[in-house]
């Protein structure tokens, strides 16, 4: 090979795949989830100095159970795995929540239209459903759950309705203004809790109806509210799989995924784009809104900003994962509150900074995301036998996504 | 390539398995020999504690937090005392104060703690929550005050008397003010219209909490130099050091000599050590730590808490199986509050004047809240409510004044004194 040659031809050349067959792209992510293990591995040992696989085995074991120690008949001190009830509950109660806020990314990211108002819709939905705890007295429980349901949904709606009307209308940006609207329902929900806090002072609005336990979704199998979360589950999973066949089956979610894939193409089709932004916008928010309603009434009985908690963002990544299928989402969901759970089981039981455990979650999630990319790219090497001809296109790297994006922005 | 990657791997492999062999006698050995030799030789009253009784501990904050920092070695100390091992406590830091409290406090019930400690005013609803669904743990949220309120015979609530030493930081100011007054140091800008000398103090909130805390600090003053006023000005937060600051500055412009707060940072502190440096006279009393390592001219001392009083009697009543006192609430007479390190600027004789004043409190011949040392509206207050019965945040029952004087954290352990007394002006 010549000088000239080696100048034209880079050592690796990234090329997107055509397809890749599911067995290698499940391999991928193994490989990938493997690397992450070991990295934090390094890092679990040159931070803390501690055993990296006890440390795996903890944050395993952090979302179903804790490792008690205990004092043998030898006389020994024995650590025991001991399974918690409650701890699996509180699992679940929370892959629920992340799971309902990615369901109701779906449909907007299916139209790619990059909702990540998450976080605000969650929370106007959490304080629709405060307002009713706290000012719809004397209602029967399921009418009052009813009444909550519908309320957070309006209310997650109306937060959804405003980026995609402006969006429809005159085409403003819908990441940012999504992200605006968040700070607003941040802001509003402090506002709120300086007005219902209780006890004054305290900078919080506190366990609502502790004494009655009005307004909370009681428990499925017991008559102790927070004994379990099977309502949650229950009403997560019933929106999860009519989200799956509204975007897969029904008329409006073929429309749905032709406007994500070219607004013009809809438009010739006589598809009314307009209703459509603001209609799945409207849907997106409200679902969020839900999910407010579940965190608040189903999990939390209180609200601050935390109520959210971030995973109005978290839900960004699931939804991405997932390749915005809603059952794909519990798998992910799962794996991002059994990471999140193990963090800060390490944490305490090391008497580690949280930090540290986040550290960890954050590396894990970087080799996940990290291997979506060798599951759309392929390396090239120069020396690879039975490279493609020279003519072949050079680094393509922004992916077909943005190819859409080009499209709209031209029109 | 694959080679490579298989080269990477085994060598991160070898690295973690060479160092999880060798860290693992570390993690096991010293810290429990420390743990057992220490109760073994210096502790008689309780030498082996119960090996499987577990405390749970909630925290707002973590060690970077002078608050949380505070309870957290309270904390330490107590377990030692009483022979607890380090895997008997199990922590929780950076906990806000909404529901992960509520969860964090049922993962402590879930591995096993018999006494799950909150240490956040903003926890207790949650804690509450959880002491209710957990009748055989009992549960202290620190400095709360819904405890006699709530019926549940697990939930407790636990407050130092710090009103006291507050008081007598109150002491070492006065007698600084005294001091700048007998060598002509005080100008016309120090004084108000009435000829009253001027003091500052950085409030949180406008809670009773503080109110009863610069109260304290007031008398403690107006003890020792009778024309004395104070303005208080609220930042809105427990912990803002800029707010602090600027708050602080504002008082030493409008001719504050003295600089008390109820608020954690060491903002106040450094702005009048900067004003001092400049040339002004203002003094600073801060709060829970000493101030000397960011004002060691202006810095006078700091009321200070000691929470290993409480979480001792806490541990120990609760290892032996005993009820915790539904509120609790002690001072000087058990070391629960003082002051610290008396900075160099101090005026002489302020020692002596310190131990007397302590010495009195702990005898109970000096009560901070004397209904004859102030007047409200000009009037004397002969009877007044302490506690609220109702949820309205109005004092509506229990007479707190006895014998001539407020009797305060007494009924409950969390500050009641709210009155507004001649002398004190809120800015905000």
């Amino acid at each position: 090979m010549t000088k000239a040659n080696l100048a034209h031809d880079p050592l690796i050349r990234i090329s997107k795949r055509e397809d890749i067959p599911m067995w290698k792209s499940w391999l991928v992510r193994i490989i990938g989830l493997l690397l992450a293990l070991v990295v934090s591995g390094i890092v679990i040992v040159c931070i803390t100095h501690i055993n990296p696989f006890m440390v795996f085995a903890k944050m395993a074991s952090g979302s179903f159970g804790s490792w008690i120690k205990n004092t043998n008949a030898a006389g020994e001190t024995v650590e025991v795995l001991t399974i918690s009830t409650k701890r699996i509950w509180v699992t679940i109660r929370d892959i629920m929540t992340l799971l309902c806020i990615s369901v109701g990314l779906a449909p907007a990211f299916a139209m790619k239209f990059w909702n990540v108002g998450a976080e605000g819709q969650v929370l106007v939905g959490g304080i629709a459903t405060v307002a009713c705890m706290k000012y719809f007295t004397g209602l029967p429980t399921i009418v009052l759950v009813l009444v909550m349901i519908v309320v957070s949904m309006l209310a997650g709606a109306i937060w959804g309705f405003f980026p995609g009307f402006f969006k429809a209308h005159w085409n403003t940006n819908e990441t940012l203004f999504t992200l605006m609207m968040n700070y607003i329902a941040i802001q509003i929900t402090s506002f709120m809790v300086a007005v219902w806090e209780n006890p004054p002072g305290s900078n919080s609005v506190g366990v609502i109806n502790r004494n009655d336990q009005y307004g909370w979704l009681p428990s499925l199998f017991s008559d102790v509210p927070n004994k379990d979360f099977g309502w949650n589950v229950i009403i997560v999973l019933i929106v999860t799989v009519a989200v799956f066949i509204y975007l897969r089956y029904s008329k409006q979610g073929y429309e749905i995924s032709v406007v994500g894939d070219s607004v013009n193409t809809a438009r010739y089709a006589g598809i009314r784009v307009k209703k459509v932004y603001i209609r799945t916008m409207a849907i997106s928010g409200a679902i969020c809104g839900l999910a407010g309603f579940v965190a608040v009434s189903g999990a939390s009985h209180t609200i601050s900003t935390s109520t959210a908690g971030g995973r109005g963002f978290t839900a960004i990544i699931v939804a991405w994962l997932a390749k915005f299928n809603t059952f794909t989402m519990i798998l992910i969901s799962a794996l991002l509150v059994v990471l999140d759970k193990g963090a800060s089981e390490i944490a305490s039981s090391y008497g580690i900074n949280e930090y540290v455990s986040q550290i960890i979650t954050g590396i894990i999630l970087f080799f996940l995301l990290g291997s979506e990319f060798f599951i759309n790219y392929q390396l090239k090497f120069r020396h690879n036998k039975g490279a493609e001809p020279p003519a072949a296109k050079p680094v393509q790297a922004p992916a077909a996504n943005t190819d859409n994006e080009d499209k709209e922005a031209n029109e | 390539m694959k080679k490579l990657i298989a080269l990477l791997l085994s060598a991160v492999m070898v690295l973690s398995l060479a160092a999880c062999s060798s860290s693992k006698p570390s993690t096991t050995t010293p810290d429990n020999s420390q743990g057992s030799s220490s109760t073994s030789t210096d502790n008689n009253t309780a030498p082996a504690a119960d090996s499987n009784f577990k405390v749970g501990v909630v925290l707002v904050g973590d060690e970077n937090e002078g608050y949380t920092y505070a309870h957290i070695d309270g904390i330490k100390k107590a377990a030692a005392a009483n022979g607890l091992k380090d895997d008997q406590i199990v922590w929780f830091y950076s906990i806000g104060e909404d529901e992960t409290c509520y969860d964090k406090c049922i993962d402590c019930v879930e591995q096993g703690c018999k006494l799950v400690i909150t240490n956040s005013y903003g926890h207790q609803t949650y804690c509450e929550q959880a002491a209710k669904e957990n009748p055989n743990v009992q549960f202290v949220a620190m400095t709360g005050d819904t405890a006699l309120k709530s019926g549940l015979s697990n939930f407790s609530n636990a407050f130092n008397q710090t009103y006291q030493s507050r008081y007598v930081s109150g002491i070492v100011a006065g007698l600084k003010v005294k001091e700048l007054l007998d060598n002509g140091k005080l100008s016309d800008k120090n004084y108000d219209a009435n000829g009253n000398i001027k003091i500052g103090y950085v409030g949180a909130y406008p809670y009773a909490e503080v109110v009863s805390g610069y109260t304290g600090f007031y008398l403690g003053i107006k003890s020792i130099v009778p024309n004395v006023a104070m303005e208080v000005s609220y930042t809105n937060s427990w912990f803002d050091i800029t707010a602090e600051q600027t708050t602080a500055e504002m008082l030493i412009a409008d001719g504050c000599v003295i600089i008390g707060q109820h608020a954690d940072s060491t903002g106040a502190p450094t702005a009048c050590e900067n004003a001092n440096k400049a040339g002004t006279v203002v003094y600073s009393v801060g709060y829970n730590v000493d101030m000397l390592s960011v004002a060691p001219t202006a810095a006078l001392t700091s009321s200070t808490n000691d929470w290993s009083v409480y979480y001792n009697y806490a541990i120990k009543t609760a290892l032996a199986g005993g009820d915790i006192a539904t509120d609790w609430s002690e001072g000087y007479e058990t070391g629960a509050v003082g002051i610290t390190t008396l900075g160099s600027s101090c005026a002489a004789g302020t020692k002596e004047a310190v131990d007397k004043a302590e010495a009195d409190i702990k005898a109970g011949t000096l009560h901070v809240f004397d209904i004859n040392t102030f007047t409200v509206g000009g009037q004397k207050i002969t009877s007044t409510f302490c506690f609220d019965s109702d949820g309205d945040f109005v004092y509506d029952q229990v007479e707190a004044i006895k014998d001539g004087y407020y009797d305060e954290s007494k009924y409950i352990s969390a500050p009641s004194f709210s009155l507004r007394i001649d002398g004190i002006t809120e800015m905000n």
